[in-house]
C-alpha cells in the first residue's frame, strides 16, 4: 500500500501541529478588560484602557508573530463589586477568557481577585489602589501592577514632611479606600518627624467642601492632606483655591492622576507635590509610546492606561515564553522574567503579586513653565522600587512566609 | 467662646457657609416648585437643565469668549428655548396624565443629556474662572469669606425674592394661578393658556441654569453635577411642600444651614441629614412645611 505512508507522514503532521498549537487552549488567547467606561474614574481609566490594550495585542502580534489568537473583550463595571464579579464568572466560565484585567476601584478588584483564585484565572489589577490587595487579600494568581496607596501616599507625605510640612490636616473620603490612604500617608509623616494636628472625613462623593475646608484652616496645619480621590480631590482643590488656602497652607494630593490636572488646569494647582507611576514626558520611549497613545484617544495617558499597556504586553511574552496559556505557568514565568520597557526599567512581581517599579515625586509646573499642552510635571526626585513599595517584610499576604 | 463645643468663629462660618449652599437649594427648588405647581410636572431634568446651564456658560467662554456677566442673562435663554422645545413637543401631551408620566420622561430626557455630556466632555469636568470683579475675599475675623460666595448669596435671593413676587403679588402671577386652577375659564377670558404654561416651564428652566452659571466658579462644570444634587433639593421641596414658592425658598436655606452644621459637629452625617429632617417632617406634617393639607 502506497497511501499508508502518505496517511502516516499527514497523521504525523498533523500531531505535530497540534502539538505545537495544543498548549493554548483552542489556540486563543483571550484577555477581559473589565473597567469603568462612564463613571467617576472613566478619564483617569475607563476607554483609555482599551485603546492601551488594544495597543498592546496589536504591537505584540506584529512582533512576536505568535502562533496563538488574541481576542479582547471588554465591560463596563460601573465600579460596583457585584456586577464585576457576575462579570469575571461569567467570562470565565461561558467566554474561556484568560486574564481579566484593569479593575479601576479597589472593591472591584477584591471582588474579581476572589473569583480568579477560585477559578484559577489570572487577574491584573492596574486602576484600582488599596494595598490590600497584595496584604491581606492576596493569593498567586494576582498582580498589582501600577501603583498602590503606600506608594503614592508613601512618596508625596515623605516629600512634603522633609521639605518642611511638619504639621498636617487630613481630608477624607469616608470609605475603605480613604481611611486606607490616610492611615498609610499619617504613618509616613510621623516617621518623618511630622504630626497630624487632626482630620476631618466627608461623605463619598461630596460637591460642597466649603466647611471642611474651614475647619482645615482654623486647624493651625501646615498642609492639608487630601486622602480622596477623583471628583472629590478636584473639587477640594479648586475650592481651596477660592477659600484662600495658599501661602501659609499647601495641599498634598495624596492621589492624582494628570487628567485631574488637566481637568483643574495649571493656575489652580501649580506647585502641588504629587507622586505618580508614569509620566509621558519622561523620555524618548514614553513620548513615542504616549503619541501613538494620543493619537487615538486625544489625552495623554494616565499611569493606569500605562500600565494597562505594559502589563498585558508582559502577559502576553509570558504566554509565548511558557507556551500554554496554563494559569500557574504563565504566572511562574511572569514573576521570572523582568520587565523592561516605556513603563518600567527592572519592574519586577514578588511573591505577593506586587509588580514593583520606580515611581516619581512630581511638582507641577507653573502656567508661565508649561510650554505645550500636557505639559505639567516637573521630576523632583526618582523614588527607586525598593523604597516605592511596602517592603515584604511588613507585608500581611498568607502568602508569605516568615 | 464657645456655641455647643465648638469655638464661636468655626460657628458662625459654618452657619454663613450653610446660608450660602442654601441659596443654591432655595433657588433650584424654587424652579421645581413654580414647574409643580403650575404645570403639575415633576420635572426630573431639572438637575440636567442645572448642569446645561453651567456647560453653556463654559462652552460661551471657552469657544467665544463671552464672560460670566453675559453667561447669567444668555444661558438661562438659551436652556429656556431649549424648555420650550421639550414643553411644546413632549410635556404638552403629558398634562391630563398621572404626574408619574411626567417624572418619566423627564428623568429620561436627564439621563440622555447626561450621557451626552459624558461622553463629548469626560467625567473630570471643566474649569471656570471665577469672574474678575469678584475674585479675592474679605477676612470676617472668623472666617476668610470669598467676595464670590457672598455674591451667590445676593444674586440667588434677588432672583428668588423677584419670582415669588411676580407669582403671588402681581396680576400675570394671579392670571397664572387661576389657569392652573380652571384652564377652561381662563381661556374663555381671552388668555393663552397654553402659551402661558410653555413660558412657565422656560422659566423653571432658566432658574436652574441660573444656578448652574452660579455654581460655575465654585465647582468644576461637570456633566454628572446636576444628578448629584438633584435628589437632595427634591427633598427640599417635599420638606417646604410641593408647589409652594414661599416653602421651597425658606427650607432651602434652612436646610443649606442643617447642614452646614452637621458639617461640624458630626460630618459623617451630612450627606443624610437632609433626608432625617425629611422623614420627621414628613411624619408630622405629611403635606410639608407649607403644604396645603389635600
Amino acid at each position: 500500500m502506497k497511501l499508508k505512508p502518505i496517511a502516516q507522514a499527514v497523521a504525523l503532521s498533523l500531531v505535530l501541529a497540534t502539538a505545537a498549537q495544543a498548549q493554548v487552549s483552542d489556540g486563543v488567547v483571550k484577555i477581559g478588560v473589565l473597567t469603568d467606561l462612564s463613571g467617576t474614574y472613566s478619564d483617569l481609566a475607563g476607554n483609555g484602557t482599551l485603546i492601551a490594550t488594544k495597543m498592546a495585542i496589536d504591537d505584540f502580534t506584529a512582533a512576536e508573530k505568535p502562533t496563538f489568537k488574541i481576542e479582547m473583550v471588554s465591560a463596563d463595571h460601573q465600579n460596583k463589586g457585584d456586577i464585576s464579579s457576575n462579570k469575571a464568572r461569567e467570562w470565565i466560565e461561558r467566554d474561556k477568557v484568560d486574564v481579566v484585567t484593569e479593575l479601576v476601584t479597589s472593591s472591584t478588584a477584591l471582588a474579581v481577585q476572589k473569583i480568579g483564585k477560585e477559578k484559577n484565572r489570572i487577574v491584573i489589577i492596574n486602576g484600582a489602589g488599596s494595598t490590600a490587595i497584595t496584604n491581606e487579600a492576596c493569593n498567586d494568581v494576582t498582580v498589582h501592577y501600577t501603583y498602590d496607596t503606600y506608594a503614592v501616599a508613601n512618596g508625596t507625605a515623605k516629600a512634603v514632611t522633609k521639605a518642611g510640612g511638619k504639621k498636617w490636616f487630613f481630608l477624607t473620603a469616608d470609605y475603605a479606600f480613604g481611611h486606607a490612604l490616610e492611615k498609610d500617608a499619617s504613618d509616613v509623616v510621623k516617621s518623618s518627624g511630622g504630626e497630624v494636628v487632626g482630620g476631618v472625613r466627608h461623605p463619598f462623593p461630596t460637591s460642597d467642601f466649603s466647611s471642611f475646608l474651614l475647619k482645615a484652616q482654623s486647624s493651625g496645619a501646615q498642609i492639608i492632606g487630601l486622602a480622596n480621590a477623583g471628583g472629590d480631590t478636584i473639587n477640594s482643590i479648586k475650592q481651596a483655591a477660592e477659600f484662600g488656602i495658599t501661602g501659609k497652607q499647601q495641599l498634598a494630593g495624596l492621589l492624582m492622576f494628570i487628567t485631574d490636572i488637566h481637568s483643574l488646569g495649571l493656575k489652580t494647582t501649580q506647585g502641588m507635590y504629587l507622586t505618580e507611576g508614569f509620566y509621558w514626558d519622561l523620555n524618548d520611549e514614553t513620548r513615542a509610546w504616549s503619541k501613538r497613545f494620543f493619537a487615538q484617544h486625544k489625552r495623554m495617558p494616565t499611569m493606569v492606561q500605562a500600565g494597562q499597556y505594559s502589563s498585558t504586553m508582559h502577559y502576553l511574552k509570558a504566554v509565548k515564553a511558557a507556551n500554554t496559556d496554563d494559569t500557574a505557568k504563565v504566572m511562574a514565568q511572569m514573576k521570572k522574567m523582568p520587565i523592561n520597557d516605556f513603563f518600567a526599567k527592572n519592574g519586577t512581581i514578588r511573591e505577593d503579586g506586587r509588580m514593583v517599579h520606580d515611581m516619581y515625586l512630581m511638582q507641577v509646573k507653573t502656567p508661565a513653565e508649561s510650554k505645550t499642552p500636557w505639559d505639567y510635571y516637573k521630576v523632583k526626585a526618582v523614588i527607586p522600587a525598593a523604597e516605592a513599595f511596602q517592603p515584604l517584610s511588613a507585608s500581611r499576604c498568607p502568602l508569605i512566609k516568615k | 467662646m464657645e456655641i455647643f463645643g465648638i469655638p464661636s468663629p468655626a460657628f458662625f462660618g459654618q452657619l454663613l457657609l450653610g446660608l450660602i449652599n442654601g441659596s443654591f437649594y432655595a433657588i433650584l427648588s424654587l424652579g421645581l416648585a413654580i414647574i409643580f405647581g403650575l404645570l403639575n410636572i415633576i420635572n426630573f431634568a431639572h438637575g440636567a437643565q442645572y448642569m446645561v446651564g453651567a456647560f453653556v456658560a463654559w462652552m460661551g467662554f471657552t469657544w467665544l469668549g463671552i464672560g460670566y456677566w453675559w453667561a447669567l442673562i444668555l444661558s438661562p435663554l438659551v436652556v429656556g428655548a431649549v424648555a420650550v422645545l421639550i414643553e411644546r413637543t413632549m410635556l404638552k401631551q403629558l398634562y391630563k396624565l398621572d404626574h408619574l408620566y411626567g417624572l418619566l420622561l423627564t428623568f429620561g430626557l436627564a439621563l440622555m443629556a447626561e450621557g451626552v455630556f459624558k461622553n463629548y466632555f469626560g467625567v473630570s469636568g471643566e474649569s471656570y474662572e471665577v469672574p474678575e470683579l469678584l475674585q479675592g475675599g474679605i477676612n470676617l475675623g472668623f472666617m476668610y469669606l470669598p467676595i464670590y460666595r457672598a455674591w451667590v448669596v445676593v444674586a440667588a435671593m434677588a432672583v428668588c425674592f423677584s419670582a415669588w413676587y411676580a407669582i403671588e403679588r402681581t396680576s400675570l402671577g394671579a392670571t397664572l394661578r387661576a389657569a392652573t386652577q380652571r384652564p377652561d375659564l381662563v381661556q374663555a377670558l381671552g388668555i393663552n393658556v397654553p402659551v402661558l404654561l410653555t413660558a412657565t416651564y422656560a422659566v423653571g428652566a432658566g432658574l436652574a441654569a441660573f444656578a448652574g452659571v452660579l455654581a460655575a466658579p465654585i465647582m468644576q462644570v461637570n456633566p454628572v453635577m446636576g444628578s448629584n444634587l438633584i435628589i437632595v433639593v427634591f427633598a427640599v421641596v417635599v420638606i417646604g411642600g410641593m408647589g409652594s414658592i414661599l416653602g421651597s425658598i425658606v427650607t432651602g436655606l434652612g436646610l443649606g444651614v442643617v447642614e452646614g452644621l452637621t458639617k461640624v459637629f458630626y460630618p459623617e452625617a451630612s450627606a443624610v441629614v437632609i433626608f432625617v429632617v425629611m422623614v420627621l417632617v414628613l411624619l408630622v406634617k405629611p403635606a410639608g412645611l407649607f403644604g396645603k393639607q389635600a
